[in-house]
């Protein structure tokens, strides 16, 4: 059990990054103009306005069904792709190689190519996050699969199991740890790219939106958009770590950290 | 052959390929033996003479190179499928799911056998308790000693309710007491239910008090000796056998 105090200097260590960009954000804002550094507290009343008004809260919505929906394609796609290269070495070799040369594209490059490709803004921005998040998750996945311990499936596999039984208890529990680990770190990628997606003529959503600020020199409202996506990954993290730590109940918790 | 075996190898070779690739590298150099039911046969020799390989191929999780190898008239690794439920390996190191608890570690064999839970939680709870593991049902096994999670994994070979029980060095990793109370459940557990057992061992004392047979292998593996023991031998006869296997595995 953690003694009282140290809960609170863990409170205090938490809070200390934000108070500090707080207080330096407040400072500019006394000594530039409002356009330039709206002072925190109209900025986080029109992040709440945001939140309150259907009509705003839907664009949020609309943004976070894109970012999801591409995860999902992503994951599917790029997970099929990991278990077919786990499989077969002539599977990796060829699109190892693939996945590397997509990863290496620029999100901006991808943009392009689906105004050009797509004429529906659904379609194009699908196809963004789809194409942006799927090399991260078939690597990820890769990784977790090839990281089975061989000894504990031989183990499961002495038992002759049916696939089925075998994937669900040897594969996926041990893959698990690092799926979620993926989907973290992915989701943090796609709701950066999901604004730039979005300027490919979507009539909605967060990224319409900070355009709108934009021509209208709005820096509050910029923030505070901006502030809904963070807020948005914030939460799903958090969904995220409390799906691990009752996943992973059995895992040694050491008393010391690395 | 006899018709009745368990397990029978004929002429049975396992080559590896050498790392670098070209040439080959033999654990297993044409061994021909039979274990009728019922039997607990120990399997002694040198590390790395090819007992596990030898356990992998009786396991049906390799194949031989050359040579027929039978469990109850099947080809093990060729007819995979068709032993399931009827082979349980105690390994060398526990092997148990770190995500388990230890009844559910238990209970895999009979999970594996599509059997209900209700019948996988009384096996493995009898069995648990058999091994002197009542209480620590529920206990992950990172909160379990090295001797308990080798005795969760025995648990988990004898509630499969297989009749081939593989043990590869059950006890080489226990302190000597835990071991010694192990062995003794040991054999009255296989012998009481009747089940084949062939276990290795690389102590003659362990393979003495607890086979009916023992089989002693050369590097790479052949048979060496291969001796039946009576019930009861008198002193002599064990110091007779013990020299014997010595001499082989001195040379
Ligand atoms: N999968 C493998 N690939 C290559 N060589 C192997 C493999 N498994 C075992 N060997 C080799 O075969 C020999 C016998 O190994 P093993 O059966 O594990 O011996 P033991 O169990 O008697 O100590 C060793 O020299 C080992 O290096
Ligand atoms: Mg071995």
């Amino acid at each position: 059990m953690k003694a009282p105090g140290e809960t609170a200097r863990r409170a205090a260590e938490l809070a200390a990054p934000f108070a500090v960009m707080a207080i330096a954000w407040e400072i500019a804002a006394w000594n530039f103009p409002p356009f330039l550094f709206p002072p925190l507290a109209a900025v986080f009343r029109r992040a709440a306005q945001i939140l309150v008004t259907p009509d705003d809260f839907v664009h949020v919505l609309a943004t976070v069904a894109r970012i999801l929906a591409g995860l999902a394609g992503a994951f599917i796609l790029g997970g099929g792709a990991a278990v077919l290269m786990g499989r077969s070495r002539a599977a990796e070799r060829f699109f190892g190689p693939v996945l590397n040369f997509l990863q290496g594209v620029p999100a901006l490059s991808w943009v392009v190519f689906a105004i050009i490709w797509f004429k529906g803004t659904e379609q194009r921005i699908f196809f963004i996050m789809l194409v942006t998040s799927l090399p991260a998750f078939a690597f990820q996945v890769l990784g977790a699969l090839k990281a089975v311990p061989k000894d504990l499936f031989e183990m499961v596999l002495s038992f002759r199991p049916t696939k089925t039984q075998m994937f669900r208890a040897m594969i996926l529990p041990s893959v698990l740890p690092e799926i979620l680990t993926a989907w973290r770190v992915n989701l943090g990628n796609a709701s950066r790219v999901v604004v730039v997606a979005e300027l490919v003529g979507a009539t909605g959503g967060v990224g319409y939106e900070l355009l709108q600020q934009q021509q209208m020199f709005d820096m509050a409202g910029a923030l505070a958009w901006t502030l809904q996506l963070v807020f948005f990954v914030l939460l799903a993290q958090w969904l995220l770590t409390a799906l691990e730590t009752r996943a992973f109940a059995w895992r040694a918790a050491p008393e010391r950290s690395l | 052959m006899s018709a009745a075996a368990e397990i029978s190898f004929d002429n049975v070779v396992k080559d590896f390929p050498r790392p670098g690739g070209g040439e080959i590298f033999r654990a297993v150099d044409g061994v021909t033996f039979s274990i009728a039911r019922g039997d607990i046969v120990a399997l002694l020799g040198k590390t790395g003479c090819g007992k596990s390989t030898l356990f992998n191929m009786i396991a049906g999780l390799t194949g031989p190179s050359a040579g027929t190898v039978r469990v109850r008239g099947r080809d093990p690794f060729g007819e995979f499928d068709a032993l399931r439920g009827e082979i349980a390996i105690v390994f060398q190191n526990d092997r148990l799911l770190p995500w388990r608890s230890a009844i559910a570690n238990a209970g895999l064999g009979l999970e594996m056998l599509g059997r209900g839970a209700a019948e996988r939680k009384a096996a493995a709870q009898f069995w648990l308790t058999r091994l002197g593991l009542a209480g620590h049902e529920a206990d992950y096994p990172h909160a379990l000693s090295g001797g308990m999670r080798q005795r969760v994994s025995m648990a988990r070979a004898f509630a499969a309710g297989a009749g081939i029980l593989l043990c590869d060095e059950p006890f080489s990793a226990l302190d000597e007491m835990t071991a010694q109370t192990l062995r003794g459940e040991f054999s009255s557990l296989v012998r009481e239910n009747g089940r084949t057992a062939v276990f290795i061992t690389h102590s003659i004392s362990e393979a003495l008090e607890l086979g009916d047979r023992i089989i002693v292998l050369r590097r790479p593996a052949r048979i060496a000796l291969d001796i039946r023991l009576e019930r009861g031998m008198d002193r002599a006869r064990r110091d007779e056998i013990r020299e014997n296997i010595q001499a082989v595995l001195a040379e």
